[in-house]
């Protein structure tokens, strides 16, 4: 068995990270005997990326002027200034708007249901990938066909079931519906499946330990590197979620993305406030994609699906 | 102790096996421990899946034969009524051609740019991680936000794209008044989002594209736009046809950019940009305020979508069936070749793990179901682990 997280089980941490550096040198020694591209492939790629952060620096631009400058000239100014922070403060104190409620119930939204996400998923694939059990195959394939599923149509009665429970305005109407993700279990029992071997469960198993102790100690460690990606894949999901979150709730308990609607409400004649306001909100989800942004990129790369 | 009298049983084996003659009360708990478990496991997702999935859409049926208000609550049993009120409005079938219309002009100029870019992005560069992240910064942008900085540079006054088009001493034109610009607008917005998220996908497809292949086309003298159509697109078709798929589920349904586009948020003066679920939006939570239109909006959407999904699937895989025949280098014919290779390779040196090949041999074909298979499949998965992981330092 070679998959680095099984090395990481049965030989330590040490040698997991030998068995990557092994198992990479070996490409790149392939990849050096590939030639380097020139410099059309950076300019293309350099356009690509221009493309990609223009809309949010133009946000800047936008911000740093004022209301008049905006609707009088597209580009009021090529570089953002230091007025761009009075707009933020506006935005942030403004009392309709909500910033800091907002900023704290994204959070709380996104990290409570990519968790729950993350272990449902888990528990899940480990079951379908590793344990047998009546309709097992038959179960798994339910599972499947219900990714295709537009499960968004279902909004009515699910707003008729949160009206009942009376949880609507309140974050739980959120959550609950994001902690489903079938996706998330398709995804953890590919996973499981080649990189946990039967060998270690059964000797956990024989070591005495219970079902719940094998899954603690035994799967959930192996399943550590794919648990991380699918966290940070619901992660991005739910922060930027829109449709449900504008339903059930309102402008007194906003997640970010009602934000941006309720700028656009209070002040779409200013639009430089509205710009600042904009870039505001996607400030955070920024900073952590700059940190996160490469596991993403694996993440996505290695068979993502957008739900 | 117990232990000790009989051995504990493998977990992991279906068939139960004799019943030991002294069974102490600890191996029973074992037992029921091994029995229940994988039930336990599943449950969470099963228990949320009812809640939260299928009741709703099943209920949706029941809230569609109803006369049911957002205040009112429930009211009498009116059969299809809902149905016929909702297919005898114009403005449903109105939205209906808007949301096609967005989807094409949002799909076809998304599946080709996305693959422009990952046919860049696969090759040997500098900083490769950081060109990737590049791409994908959109992704991360909520599509509200999008939404608002696009119809800002898409008015129809002192917008960006109407002083640039200016510039180069054209008419402005109306994004926002006229009803296909309008939807070239909305579509850009879609495009700028989901664009480098496709491309990545496809970028994983093509590493996985064995570069045994690549180098007996420079054999055979394929240049490098030659070997791009005879090699990587017949190679990452399957891919493709996933990426056509989630982008149609997710292009029925477009809302967000639709909703900001315009301070009011309700399709523009005369509906040129309402899509049907805004549609279902503005019945159900809008002006009229009935849930039970609302719910037969919905079914017709969802009766919408599985048509399309099959019509889709029908003609990809048609089009990649007829490909595959003509194409010079087709999957059926890789996949072959390479089982023998592999064979050969395994007789010859130490049996390798089949479950995570090494990167240096990307052996595993790419994606190993037919194209027909349109989630990722097992081969994609296991593949593309190993892939990234050593893209991301490349």
């Amino acid at each position: 068995m070679s998959s680095v997280p099984v090395t990481a089980q049965t030989a330590g941490k040490a040698a997991a990270r030998a068995a990557t550096r092994r198992r990479n040198r070996g490409s790149r020694a392939t990849r050096a005997a590939q030639r380097r591209p020139g410099w059309v492939t950076y300019a293309l790629l350099g356009i690509a990326l221009l493309i990609s952060i223009f809309p949010l620096y133009y946000t800047l631009l936008l911000g740093s002027s004022t209301q008049q400058e905006v609707s009088q000239n597209a580009v009021p100014q090529w570089l953002p200034d230091l007025s761009l922070f009075d707009r933020f403060a506006t935005v942030i104190n403004a009392s309709q708007i909500n910033f800091w409620k907002a900023l704290m119930n994204s959070v709380i939204i996104s990290v409570t249901a990519s968790l729950a996400v993350v272990l449902f998923s888990t528990l899940a694939g480990f079951a379908f990938a590793k344990l047998r059990f009546a309709w097992r195959r038959g179960l798994l394939v339910f599972v499947i066909a219900t990714m295709a599923v537009p499960t968004q149509l279902g909004v009515i009665p699910l707003y008729i079931l949160m009206t009942d429970l009376d949880w609507v305005g309140k974050l739980q109407a959120v959550i609950v519906p994001a902690m489903l993700c079938p996706f998330g279990v398709f995804w953890m029992t590919q996973y499981l499946s080649s990189a946990l071997p039967f060998e270690l469960i059964e000797a956990a198993r024989v070591d005495g330990a219970s079902m719940l102790r094998t899954f603690r100690s035994v799967a959930l460690p192996a399943a550590a590197p794919a648990a991380a990606m699918l966290f940070l894949f619901w992660f991005v999901m739910q922060w930027t979620m829109f449709f449900w979150p504008s339903i059930v709730l309102n402008s007194q308990n906003p997640t970010l993305p009602l934000v941006v609607q309720s700028l656009q409400g209070q002040y779409f004649t200013d639009y430089s406030l509205v710009m600042a306001g904009i870039f505001l909100v996607t400030f955070p989800l920024l900073v952590i994609f700059a940190i996160v942004g490469k596991q993403l990129v694996a993440g996505i790369m290695t068979g993502a699906v957008k739900g | 102790m117990t232990a000790l009298h009989t051995p504990t049983p493998a977990p992991a084996r279906g068939n139960p096996d004799p019943a030991p003659r002294r069974v102490g009360f600890t191996q029973r708990l074992s037992r029921w421990d091994v029995k229940l478990a994988p039930y336990l496991y599943i449950s969470p997702f099963f228990i949320l899946f009812a809640l939260v999935g299928a009741f709703p859409l099943v209920y949706t049926a029941y809230v569609s034969v109803h006369e049911w208000n957002l205040l009112g609550g429930q009211g009498e049993f009116v059969g299809l009524q809902n149905f016929t009120d909702v297919l005898g409005q114009a403005i449903f079938w109105k939205s209906v051609g808007n949301t096609f219309s967005i989807f094409v002009l949002s799909a076809a100029p998304q599946l080709a740019l996305a693959i422009t870019i990952a046919a860049v992005l696969d090759q040997n560069l500098r900083a490769a991680t950081f060109w990737r992240m590049g791409v994908l910064v959109p992704y991360v942008v909520a599509p509200v936000a999008v939404s608002l900085i696009f119809g800002r540079m898409f008015a129809d006054q002192y917008g960006l794209i109407n002083a640039i088009l200016g510039g180069i001493g054209l008419d402005p034109v109306g994004w926002h008044s006229d009803r296909f610009a309008s939807h070239v607008a909305i579509a850009t917005i879609v495009n700028f989002r989901w664009t480098g998220y496709n491309a990545l996908i496809l970028l994983a497809a093509m590493q996985a594209v064995p570069r045994e292949l690549y180098e007996a086309a420079v054999i055979d003298g394929a240049g490098r736009l030659r070997q791009f159509f005879s090699v990587t697109v017949p190679q990452i078709r399957a891919t493709m046809v996933f990426v056509v798929i989630t982008a149609t589920i997710g292009g029925m349904q477009i809302f967000d950019e639709v909703r900001m586009y315009d301070p009011i948020g309700l399709g523009g003066p005369s509906r040129n940009w309402m899509t049907t679920v805004l549609y279902l939006y503005d019945v159900a939570w809008g002006n009229q305020k009935n849930f039970g239109r609302a719910a037969a909006v919905a079914w017709l959407l969802f009766l919408l979508i599985v048509c399309i999904g099959l019509i889709n699937f029908y003609l990809t895989s048609r089009i990649s069936a007829a490909d595959g025949d003509r194409s010079a280098v087709s999957r059926r014919r890789t996949q072959a070749l390479i089982a023998q290779a592999q064979a050969k390779a395994r007789a010859g040196s130490q049996a390798e793990a089949p479950t995570a090949p090494l990167p240096t041999h990307p052996a595993t074909p790419p994606d190993e179901g037919p194209p027909d298979q349109a989630p990722p499949s097992p081969g994609r998965t296991t593949r593309s682990t190993t892939d990234s992981e050593d893209g991301g330092r490349g």
